[in-house]
């Protein structure tokens, strides 16, 4: 057995270059190109909305067209919700998930390397629409009727851009939804022995509740996303108003994915930020039990809110009152969450790392954004500000101040356990001051500029406004987000180049991930642990006085017997069965955007042929996948 | 079983597995599946003999969808083994039928539009 | 349907993988088709322009697929049945059965569309072509794949690549196949049978 492990050692290490990145069916690598893939659309995103910024600087501002304009907003926002929080969420699930669990991988590896490659190909589908719009002519593409697409400015959109869109939100939907399964079948069936539900860590629930979300959120929006390319290629009626068809039902169905999707953004930096509280505050969380059943609440909750996006459509008193109704309700276990997060704090023995900075930062600006969104539910006030840049600063504070934040602490607290090395701190904490001065900096103002009226979705405004200093405040401070941005990345170069290592426990960590070496081997646990509490492996580290503060437990304890006998146990254990890599996943995703670019181009030129090829290799591709056998 | 032992053991015997599903018993053989069918042949040709039945629209209506709502039980309970699976499955299964239900009663009567 | 590694090892539920995955998806399922049957019946009755339906639908011809299709389940799970008995002729049978049986269902669909389209109707002619077009088609779109994958597995049983052991797999098509066998009971009813 032992030599069995020395083998398996010594093919990680032979497993490199391209090709391996390409097979791998490895969570970790896989979460690695999740993560990678999203921050380079996070940056694409971000000049979109510095561009954004520049042409608001100023009142008359000239840096964009207004039809340029459009595009950039429609794309930033699209962007930065699929193809940046969700695959950066994802890129944890895949990272932690197996780890916090106990297990060696996913339950469906291929299958986890196929999602991966899909939202891969969605996110470079939904891009190339830039370049549909004759880009060499210096006209843009790309969609240009804002990320909730509302038919029946959707419809009447020419172009392309639209339909790359459609499609692309269509791939990556596959790619949610592939992750979803994959991991609520991990959640459920991978844990190790003792890892009892209520003894998972929260960010563990938290991925559970997103994944159950995404399984019944996206469906309505693949459908509605249907009806409106049925609409656009092929002259359904779905939305067309001539033949008796309703706008508004496309509003409903956009808002039914919408608002479950605000929580599928926002519960895993929720789930994050419990896990960096307790490790710095070197206290258990607060209401364990409180802050997974708010989870449930919000996520079973997020069902009944969505017609609040539409008070001003005219829904009627009584459908108004009673999505006020609801959405007032759903505040409640969100403070929880809040109070559950301070409480673990309070009294703590905190260790001031920039992981508790973001985690800090991430609840004190999810409050305001909370707190204004408890404003909107208010029908009449929600009436003033709807279409306003107060919305516009609402969202930004629960997407940005929440779950970015959120996810950096997460960035800040895993990345040792990835790489082996830590991300500097002096670094990490002028990222911090620089990203939070600048995001209040550019949102605040907009909080007062959208009470003033200003509305969203304008390229321009007039200079008797009185709108310039505000907006230009905001320009600046979205600037000075931009720079946070480049201290992080070089702060991430300067870290990996560091000489010192992080070692496998460098926070002091409660769970399962902190038990094993850094950067964590091929087959993460060398034998199965067995579980016997929640925050198991603190328990292994520190006993309780009389009065209830940890003491460690002397050397030879638990966890240093366990690294040191690692490779003598496993003969005791059964063998590791490792999955093969494969490259079938990659190929059946490859096909998708193949007929999707088929589709759209069918009207202009006979491109059956290329919807049959695009077929024809996903085709190929699942049969490769299903007939190779999983691990050898 | 418990967990610890469940890990011991590296394969399961197979035809046990496929007979006795985790909190399931073990699935009916083929007379039950035939006597269901009929059943359910049965059911069909009621619901087109009462089609064609001149009877009052809202009765009409409401036979059809009980024996729908029947034949949609029969299939999922017998020939999908929900009878006799684990829970979580019809869990699953009627999660997703009363959240698809719930959101779309409501949609539609804001929208106007409906059975009748 | 993969051969997943975690066969080699029981789950912490004791539920099979795959199994638990075809359940996730055929829950997320009832709101792929939850969304398209309520898009059906919010424009119910509401086309400004004919066809009709009431002119178009022929009860008797569709009934006879509705029963096809129904007939089809019972031949699956009776194909199930066979091979967890270890029954390798029973399976291949009632395998080619319920594929044959998939492929008349699709069949008549087409001969239906075809003649709706000749009779006038299309996906842009009103609201109920619209509406009536995509709900069946995504169903059909449905029953093809599982044709498709009903023939593979014929074809596996045929070469002797099915034996007992993998019964799981003909349990996972099973379960498919049911599936997108109740969503026509339900359209069946919705669409054919109550007419506005």
């Amino acid at each position: 057995m032992v030599e069995a492990m020395r083998k398996l050692r010594a093919d990680a290490e032979s497993y490199q270059g391209w090709w391996s990145w390409l097979t791998t069916v490895d969570h970790k690598r896989i979460g690695v190109m999740y993560g990678v893939t999203a921050f380079s659309f996070f940056l694409l995103g971000g000049v979109e909305a510095l561009l954004i910024r520049l042409q608001l600087s100023t009142s008359n501002g000239q840096v964009l067209d207004p039809d340029a304009y459009n595009r950039l907003f429609t794309m930033h926002g699209t962007t930065m919700i699929f193809l940046v929080v969700m695959p950066l969420s994802a890129a944890f699930f895949n990272l932690l998930i197996p780890l916090l669990i106990g297990a060696r991988d996913v339950a469906f590896p291929r299958l986890n390397a196929f999602s991966f490659w899909v939202f891969l190909a969605g996110g470079l589908f939904m891009n190339a629409s830039f370049f549909t719009g004759g880009i060499f002519q210096g006209k843009l593409g790309a969609p240009d009727a804002g990320w909730f697409g509302y038919a029946p400015l959707s419809l009447v959109s020419t172009g392309q851009g639209i339909d790359f869109w459609a499609f692309g939100l269509l791939i990556l939907g596959i790619a949610s939804m592939a992750a979803g399964f994959n991991f609520i079948v991990t959640i459920f069936n991978m844990r190790a022995p003792g890892m009892t539900l209520l003894r998972m860590p929260v960010f563990v629930w938290m991925t559970l509740v997103t994944s159950f979300l995404i399984i019944f959120a996206m469906p309505i929006i693949t459908v509605a996303l249907f009806e409106l390319l049925f609409d656009r290629l092929y002259g359904a009626n779905f939305f067309n108003m001539a033949a008796g068809g309703k706008p508004l039902l496309w509003q409903h169905m956009f808002w039914l994915f919408g608002h479950p999707e605000v929580y599928i953004l926002i519960l895993p930096a929720m789930g994050i930020v419990s896990e960096v509280l307790p490790t710095f505050s070197r206290k258990p969380l607060f209401g364990y039990q409180f802050v997974i059943f708010s989870g449930l609440a919000i996520a079973f909750m997020s069902w009944g809110v969505w017609a609040h996006h539409m008070y001003t459509t005219g829904l009627g008193t009584i459908a108004n009152s009673a999505f006020a109704v609801s959405t007032m309700l759903i505040a409640v276990p969100t403070g929880i969450k809040i109070f559950s997060w301070i409480a673990t704090l309070w009294g703590g023995s905190i260790n001031l790392k920039t992981p508790l900075y973001f985690s800090v930062g991430f609840i004190s600006m999810f409050v305001i954004g909370g707190l204004t969104g408890v404003m909107h539910t208010v029908v009449p006030s929600d009436y003033q500000q709807q279409d306003t840049y107060f919305v516009v600063a609402h969202f930004h504070q629960v997407l940005f101040g929440g779950a970015m934040f959120g996810l950096f602490a997460g960035i800040y607290y895993w990345f040792p356990k990835f790489t082996g090395r830590l991300l500097h701190e002096g670094w990490g904490k002028l990222h911090f001051w620089l990203m939070f001065i600048g995001f209040n900096l550019t949102f605040q103002p907009m909080m007062i500029l959208g009470l003033l009226g200003m509305p969203r979705r304008i390229y321009s405004y007039g200079s008797g406004t009185g709108w310039d200093f505000l907006n230009m405040l905001a320009t600046a401070g979205a600037f000075l987000i931009g720079l946070s941005i480049l201290v992080f990345m070089i702060n991430v170069v300067v870290s990996l180049r560091r000489k010192e290592r992080a070692g496998a426990d460098p926070w002091d960590g409660r769970t399962l991930e902190w038990s094993l070496p850094s950067p964590v081997p091929p087959y993460n646990f060398a034998e199965i642990p067995t579980v016997r509490a929640r925050d198991d492996f603190w328990h292994q580290k520190y006993a309780e006085d009389e009065e209830g503060r940890p003491v460690p437990i002397v050397a030879g304890g638990a966890y240093q017997a366990e690294e040191e006998e690692g490779e003598e146990e496993a003969e005791t254990g059964h063998g590791i069965h490792m999955p093969s890599p494969s490259f079938w996943p990659l190929i059946a995703a490859i096909g998708l955007p193949i007929m999707a670019a088929g589709f759209i181009y069918q009207e202009s030129a006979n491109l059956l042929p290329m919807i049959a090829i695009g077929a024809v290799i996903t085709i190929v591709g699942i049969y490769g996948w299903a007939l190779e056998p999983a691990s050898e | 079983m418990t967990l610890a032992e469940s890990r011991g053991i590296k394969r399961p015997p197979e035809h046990e597995a496929d007979a006795r599903q985790a909190g399931g018993r073990a699935h009916p053989g083929p007379l039950e599946y035939t006597r269901i069918g009929l059943i359910l042949a049965v059911i069909t040709a009621v619901e087109v003999g009462a089609f064609y039945m001149d009877i009052a629209q809202w009765a009409l209506v409401s036979i059809l969808v009980v024996l729908s709502a029947v034949k949609f039980s029969l299939v999922v309970m017998w020939f999908m083994h929900l009878r006799f699976d684990s829970r979580l499955f019809s869990g699953l299964l009627v999660g997703g039928l009363m959240l698809a239900a719930a959101l779309f009663v409501v949609v539609l009567s804001t929208l106007g539009g409906g059975l009748t | 349907m993969s051969h997943a590694p975690a066969a080699l090892e029981t789950t912490a539920t004791g539920i099979d993988n795959r199994k638990l995955l075809m359940w996730l998806f055929l829950a997320s399922e009832t709101l792929l088709f939850g969304s398209l049957i309520a898009a059906y019946l919010l424009y119910r009755g509401q086309s400004v322009v004919g066809p009709y339906p009431e002119e178009l639908f022929d009860i008797p011809f569709t009934s006879v697929s509705a029963f096809v299709l129904l007939m089809s389940s019972v031949t699956m799970v009776l194909a199930l049945a066979a091979i967890q008995r270890g029954d390798q002729r029973g399976l291949r049978i009632w395998l080619f059965t319920t594929a044959l049986l998939g492929m008349l269902f699709i069949s008549g669909q087409a001969f239906e569309f075809t003649e709706f389209n000749r009779e006038g109707l299309s996906l842009s002619s009103n609201l109920f072509g619209t509406t009536f077009f995509v709900l069946t088609g995504f169903h059909g779109a449905h029953v093809t794949v599982g044709v498709l994958v009903l023939l593979s597995l014929l074809v596996m049983a045929l070469r002797g690549r099915l034996t007992r052991s993998q019964s799981m797999n003909v349990e996972l098509v099973g379960l498919y196949w049911h599936f997108v066998d109740v969503v026509w009971i339900a359209i069946f009813t919705l669409v054919y049978l109550i007419q506005p």
